[in-house]
């Protein structure tokens, strides 16, 4: 063995002879697949169609035959001689599955979607398969119950509370503020105290990923999505932020532009205006894990917010115009979530209802609702009632109401529709119509379908007038009344959980003149539910409103009425419907509806672009979006009587948005002995109002006398410096400004000469 | 507080300052003219640049300064030049010729040295000149500056003399603020992004020992003179073109609005035309005072404090006395600074 350079030769040889064998090895391995056949590849418009029945050779004829007629019904035929149906000669029969061979693979793909699943008679439903992922499924290197090799166990990292939030002593709000990129979370305190949301840590609550798109809560408050390029993000629990998978979810899809949550924040519906790529060669890494190849194209991604995973996917199509010509439903919006998270709905216009059952996401008993030149729907809303009836396992079918516009020898139709079951619960004919609106009120007790019709003779189906087609829906087979307007009824709400409705309507020529700058007149209608008749009577008319907008508190009775969106008018203004100077709130008077309407104050937020009302309903802000070009983006909170507690004027001010809250957890009982204990309660919130207020001003004392104190401290400094720095140069400075002083004082007397009157006499003398 | 309207001029105000007694306003005007008024009744004594004593500027008027014995007014303009004048007689006494438009003017606490800012322009680059005057005989004037000082990087928009005269404060176009030595022409103490605008005006407290700074990025800032730190931040939403400190009540007075050019398109209420008042030191607004429609280029407050004018687009310069109330309010309760003198 010669030792050189402290390397040992022989043993290097060795090595070396090793390295070649294994590389040969290598070599072989590498041509031996290269030309290997791929089973699975190559046939991509070769499909397996399992679960046929099982026939003898006297109906194996008549077999293909119905199959193919069933896939011919389906928008997928094909040919006889591109069927395969392999025969167990042994048995005498098929062997249960069968072979079609399509042109292409785009066809086979397309013949996939559409016979999956597919009911070919009552005991046969057909799987559909690929052929190639037979194979790919069949030599999984994982048996049955097995974990797969690489998996690793994840260790359990318990959630922070996601409700934490409504444990505030002081039972606040909290509202969040979208300044250029900068999001800040408030607890709205009383009177407008605003202080940053902390953690348990006493730090603030914030987050620099936050202001990149824009930012939405989900609709019981537990999660804050944030829209990013790539996807959305939720934040949640105490500190919305957390370990990824745990506190914080995320939806990885590329150019998400907008979302929807399902009501029970079960489900997340993204949006993006680029479809989806091919996922397999996607960059991103989590796109290739979430999406499949059939997923490739799709804009619209239904996802399980828990899991985080994708239920599935679906291509939107530009909208569909109504029958006047304006398009509608936008994408986005066009999937509808059933109270209950069962079921969404998708209108397909013109042809369709499409259900898909959660968490599955297939079809409503695999096929769509048919109804020839349906428009649009609505799903009605659950009451308390209802949810407990549902706990007691005795609960009613979600309901939704649809409307079809007039056809050949057929009046217009509104619809209310029972589902699953499909029953139709109540139809109502319409005519001359131009356009219907659903609106439900909160706990499904009513249903009023704004209807704008156009003249009967009217060369173009521009809407000039509506109606308010006012279903009961908790009475035996839905009453229908009619009221109905000689005018453009343009915005409509119902008092939340209330019997009442308020109406923005005009018949000012002005409107939709389009003449830029001219202010149209607006009136304010309130109708109630009259319970002895049990028919909607007006209330009151507010008649000269330039206010386009309306909005009811979420506790009823307050109602806002605004104009938005104006350069010339800008005013709030607060009313009560329920106003009573009487202080004994159990004493029930009788009153004449609407007698006791009354303005509790105005205020002006000029360039308003929203509103929107706290959770509790005692706050309403006003907001003036930079998204909206408004000229002084900003803020201004309001209490319910119309007093503004905080203006907060902010360059680049995006957005505002109140942290919804869940319902109440107490019961009936409870709330009725909150009320009745109020005026208990009102003594300790007023003992906390005043020990606030206290609090806030003495904070701010002590920071204004560290101001002063510092700023005084800073000057006697700088002063001492310069006089040194004067008497060093030997210049004693004069103040001429001050010495000047007594001079200035002088009274400047002035002498103002006035004319008061000249006249011209000429004196002629007679000689 | 009613104010006294000043209808002398037929274009919008450049710039406007007291004299050191406060009994007079001189006001500079994009109409070629420099007017002088009594403040206590509004009544216009003279015009530098009329009829009489001529060598008017031909020329936006765009800077004018009175030296502390309002004996002496020094002007710039779009004409290339910068004059002097007598107060008195309203005589042009000299003119210097430069390439480039003069864009502001300020003298040094003792009267002895003035400075000129040259705009950028035509190749040119911006340059301030700083002269020792011969106060005897106000018609013979060197030619030549005792410093030149020629910038690179961002333009200067505004400068005045720091206390003592050693040094000049400038204000620049990126938002930069600066001192440079008179000595020296050198740089010696720079804040590069001290504002994210341009800044518009400059202004010094009555002891000097810190000066206020008003800019396009919608704030206005108060310095440190001899170490130009940020002292106080007032953040409005409009940008400002002007900015003054009050004597005697620790406040501040703010005034600008939309560029003219914006202005047709909205309303009035839009614009945003009011002079604000901001408390000095807690950095929150106190009160506006409404009145021009268009956008206010040019704040200046009486050296006593009892009185400040605003001038605007609108070619108005309105001239307000404190009222008793101004004097005695306390919108903060007992907590009061040291006064100011």
């Amino acid at each position: 063995m010669s030792q050189v350079n402290g390397y040992d030769h022989e043993e290097f040889d060795e090595e070396e002879q090793i390295d070649l064998e294994a590389e040969l090895e290598e070599g072989y391995a590498e041509i031996e697949q290269k030309y290997a056949v791929d089973t699975q590849r190559g046939f991509e418009n070769v499909l397996v169609v399992d679960n046929i029945p099982i026939v003898d050779e006297s109906k194996k004829q008549r077999l293909v035959d119905r199959l193919r007629a069933a896939f011919e019904k389906n928008g997928a035929g094909i040919d006889e001689d591109r069927t395969n149906m392999p025969w167990d000669e042994k048995a005498g029969t098929n062997k249960g599955f069968i072979f079609l061979t399509y042109p292409d693979a785009a066809q086979a793909e397309n013949a996939l979607r559409s016979l999956d699943g597919l009911a070919f008679s009552k005991a046969y439903t057909l799987y559909v398969n690929r052929f190639g992922d037979i194979e790919r499924y069949a030599n999984m290197p994982v048996g049955e119950g097995e974990l797969p090799t690489g998996w690793k166990e994840k260790p359990y990292v318990e959630k922070d509370h996601l409700r934490s939030w409504l444990a505030d002593p002081h039972g606040r709000d909290q509202y969040l503020t979208f300044r250029d990129q900068d999001v800040n979370l408030f607890w709205n305190g009383r009177n407008g105290n605003a202080e940053p949301v902390r953690d348990a840590d006493g730090k603030v609550v914030k987050n620099s990923k936050w202001g990149e798109l824009y930012l939405q809560w989900s609709p019981l408050g537990t999660y804050l999505a944030s829209l990013h390029r790539v996807g959305v993000a939720l934040w949640s629990g105490p500190k919305l932020d957390g370990p990824i998978g745990v506190n914080v979810l995320r939806f990885t899809h590329p150019g998400v532009r907008y979302i929807t949550f399902s009501p029970c924040e079960n489900y997340l519906i993204t949006w993006s205006d680029e479809p989806l790529p091919n996922p397999e060669s996607h960059p991103l890494p989590a796109v290739r894990e979430a999406f499949g190849p059939e997923d490739e194209g799709n804009q619209l991604v239904v996802w399980d917010i828990k899991t985080t995973r994708v239920l599935r996917t679906f291509a939107t199509e530009p909208p569909a115009p109504g029958p006047d010509g304006v398009v509608r439903a936008r994408p986005w919006e066009s999937f509808k979530w059933s109270p209950d998270d069962a079921y969404v709905a998708r209108c397909n216009v013109g042809q369709a209802i499409q259900v898909y059952e959660l968490p599955e996401m297939g079809l409503l008993d695999k096929k769509s609702v048919k109804l020839e030149g349906v428009q649009d729907f609505e799903w009605c809303p659950m009451s308390d009632k209802d949810w407990e009836a549902r706990k007691a396992g005795k609960g009613k079918e979600c309901m939704l109401a649809y409307w079809m516009p007039e056809a050949t020898n057929q009046p217009a139709r509104v619809n209310v529709m029972g589902i699953p079951s499909r029953n139709v619960l109540r139809s109502k004919n319409l005519f001359n119509v131009t356009d219907c609106k659903f609106y439900w009120q909160s706990q499904g007790d009513y249903l009023c379908v704004k209807v704008d019709r156009h003249a009967r003779k009217a060369r173009t189906k521009k809407a000039t007038l509506s109606n308010l087609e006012l279903f009961r829906v908790r009475d035996k087979d839905l009453p229908v009344e009619v009221i109905e307007s000689k005018d453009l009824v343009l915005q409509f709400q119902w008092e939340p959980q209330g019997n009442r409705f308020a109406i923005v309507a005009t018949n000012d020529p002005a409107h939709g003149s389009g003449v830029p700058g001219a202010v149209v007149k607006y009136y304010v209608d309130i109708y109630q539910l009259d319970a002895k008749k049990g028919d909607f009577a007006l209330i009151r008319h507010l008649d000269g409103k330039v206010a386009n907008t309306l909005m009811w508190a979420p506790k009823g009775r307050f109602l806002v009425l605004a104009t938005v969106g104006q350069t010339t008018k800008f005013d709030i203004e607060f009313w009560d419907l329920d106003f009573s100077t009487d202080d004994n709130p159990n004493s029930k008077k009788e009153v004449e509806p609407g007698a006791n309407l009354t303005l509790l104050g105005t205020g002006e937020h000029f360039g308003v672009t929203e509103l929107a009302w706290d959770p509790s309903g005692r706050y309403l802000a006003s907001i003036a979006s930079a998204w909206r070009m408004t000229s002084e983006p900003g803020y201004v909170i309001w209490d319910f009587k119309g007093q503004e507690l905080v203006r907060n004027p902010q360059e680049k001010f995006k957005q505002f948005l109140w942290r919804p809250r869940p319902p109440t957890l107490l019961t009936k009982e409870q709330q009725r002995k909150v009320r009745r204990d109020l005026k208990d309660h009102s003594r300790i919130f007023d003992e906390e109002d005043a020990a606030e207020e206290n609090r806030g001003s003495a904070e701010k004392l002590a920071q204004r006398q560290r101001d002063i104190a510092e700023w005084d401290a800073w000057r006697a400094r700088n002063n001492a410096r310069l006089a040194q720095a004067r008497k060093a140069r030997g210049k004693e400075f004069i103040n001429k400004k001050n010495v000047s002083d007594q001079q200035a004082d002088e009274k400047v007397e002035e002498w103002i000469e006035e004319l008061i009157d000249e006249t011209e006499e000429v004196i002629v003398s007679k000689v | 507080m009613k104010p006294i309207i000043l209808q002398g001029h037929e274009r919008s105000l450049t710039q406007i300052v007291f004299n050191a007694e406060g009994d007079l306003l001189f006001t500079a005007s994009k109409d070629h003219i420099i007017n002088v008024w009594f403040t206590s009744n509004g009544e216009r004594l003279g015009t530098f640049g009329g009829a009489v004593g001529g060598a008017k500027h031909n020329g936006t008027v765009w800077t004018v300064a009175c030296d502390s014995e309002s004996k002496y007014l020094m002007s710039g303009g779009a004409d290339n030049t910068m004059r002097m004048w007598e107060v008195n007689t309203g005589k042009c006494l000299k003119v210097w010729e430069y390439e480039t438009a003069v864009k502001r003017v300020a003298w040094s606490e003792d009267d002895e040295l003035v400075l000129g800012i040259t705009e950028q322009r035509q190749g040119q680059p911006s340059i301030i000149r700083v002269y020792a005057l011969n106060r005897e005989d106000g018609a013979s004037q060197s030619d030549e500056p005792i410093q030149t000082i020629t910038l690179t990087g961002s333009k200067a928009t505004v400068a005045l003399f720091a206390p003592l005269s050693d040094n000049i404060l400038v204000g620049h176009e990126s938002g930069k603020v600066s001192k440079y030595s008179v000595k020296t022409g050198e740089e010696v103490l720079v804040n590069e992004d001290g504002h994210r605008g341009e800044i518009t005006d400059i202004q010094l407290s009555p002891d000097g020992t810190y000066f206020i700074t008003s800019s396009k990025d919608k704030t206005a800032r108060i310095w440190d003179s001899e170490t130009l730190d940020e002292m106080k931040v007032y953040a409005t939403e409009t940008p400002l073109n002007s900015a003054c400190i009050a004597p005697l009540r620790p406040y501040v007075i703010l005034g600008g609005g939309q560029d003219a050019m914006a202005v047709t398109t909205t309303s009035q209420r839009a614009g945003k035309f009011e002079s604000r008042f901001w408390h000095k030191l807690f950095e929150e607004e106190v009160g506006r005072v409404r009145g021009h429609f268009g956008p206010i280029n040019t704040l200046a407050v009486h050296p006593q404090g009892k009185a400040y004018a605003s001038g605007a687009e609108d070619g108005f310069v309105r001239v307000h006395w404190f009222d008793e109330s101004y004097f005695r309010s306390r919108p903060f309760g007992d907590l009061e600074p040291e006064v100011e003198v």
